[in-house]
């Protein structure tokens, strides 16, 4: 193969706009669960599980999962493409790292509609 | 006054090794220059670069107690001994504390510094306003030294594809120039997963630039004209 530095894949942008948006969303989920956590001032696992079964809450949390998943990969292929620099080795750890997040967001996702 | 410089001539040298040197300064030495210049004329086989001695030409930069810096303008007096003076880190070293800068130029020269402008020239020249001209100011200052790139993890790993802080602060000084018509095609050149967004904004660039300019802030700038062109 030829060997020359090979630039311009021409996208970035979304991902680090996206970075920042999660972040911002991450911030007000988990003032938001403070809050909650301070005014139901829940008792033992019941009182937990009673904040989580409402839909609304439900729903919120799921999305700070998803938001913390995105979050993580883009910081995740960040460090890779600063510190691997043979490409089949940072290919193999990247689809690593999405197979592991894929199955947090699932087990996540199931831990908050079996409850 | 006691130093420790990097030693290291290729051709004689197996490794490269840190020499002592003890001076006696003069009340007219007062930049770390003026230091070395007497270290050299005691030691003629250390090799460096200087050229201006004031800080506009950018030749003398240098690792000074582990922080980067131009050798003419760094005060003898804030010192801390022995001064530890080694070369640019993460460049290749050519000899002493000369370091091969090619690959920092082909960054900047990947940036297209140079106005972009297809309309036929006017009779005497390109007109701005002061406004237009103002959004130069910290941004044309820069004399290429080096200091900052060379600062910059992120250079350090990935050399040959990030920009660097050096070369981006131009990039944008050519964004910013109302007489510049080729913002997208620049736009374009930059929006990439390396040579942009290896930036993770740790601010080393600002932190050691001798002529006080901040390439972070011009690298944000950058990224804000992508997000209003895409968003």
């Amino acid at each position: 193969m030829v060997k020359r530095v090979v630039v311009g894949a021409h996208y970035g942008l979304r991902d680090w706009l996206g970075q920042r948006v999660t972040a911002i969303f991450m911030a007000l989920y988990l003032l938001l669960l403070v809050i909650v956590l301070l005014a139901v001032q829940p008792q033992g696992y019941e009182g937990w599980r009673a904040i989580f079964t409402l839909q609304g809450m439900r729903v919120l949390t799921a999305l700070f999962f998803t938001a913390l998943f995105y979050h993580a990969w883009v910081g995740m292929r960040d460090i890779l493409m600063d510190y691997i620099q043979a490409t089949i080795l940072r290919l193999s750890l990247e689809v690593l790292v999405i197979v592991c997040l894929a199955a947090y967001a699932l087990w996540a996702l199931e831990i908050l509609w079996s409850a | 006054m006691r130093f420790r410089i990097f030693r290291y001539d290729p051709d004689v040298d197996e490794k490269p090794y840190m020499k002592d040197y003890e001076l006696a300064l003069e009340p007219t030495d007062r930049m770390l220059l003026d230091a070395l210049i007497r270290i050299k004329a005691q030691d003629d086989s250390l090799a460096l670069r200087r050229s201006c001695r004031e800080g506009v030409c950018g030749s003398d930069a240098m690792n000074i107690n582990g922080r980067n810096g131009l050798a003419c303008v760094t005060r003898l007096s804030d010192l801390k001994e022995p001064v530890e003076l080694r070369p640019l880190p993460g460049l290749p070293v050519i000899r002493d504390l000369i370091v091969d800068m090619t690959q920092f130029f082909k960054q900047y020269h990947s940036v297209k510094p140079y106005l972009d402008n297809s309309e036929a020239p006017p009779e005497k020249e390109r007109l701005q306003t002061p406004a237009q001209r103002a959004e130069l100011d910290g941004l044309y200052e820069c004399i290429l030294c080096a200091c900052c790139s060379t600062s910059c993890p992120s250079f350090w790993w990935n050399p040959d594809k990030f920009v660097g802080p050096a070369g981006l602060l131009q990039a944008y000084r050519f964004l910013a120039d109302s007489r510049d018509q080729t913002t997208s095609e620049r736009l374009d050149n930059l929006e990439d997963p390396y040579r942009l967004f290896r930036c993770h904004s740790i601010m080393n660039c600002v932190d050691v630039c001798p002529k006080g300019l901040n390439p972070t802030l011009a690298i944000g700038r950058i990224k804000e004209l992508m997000v209003r062109r895409t968003v």
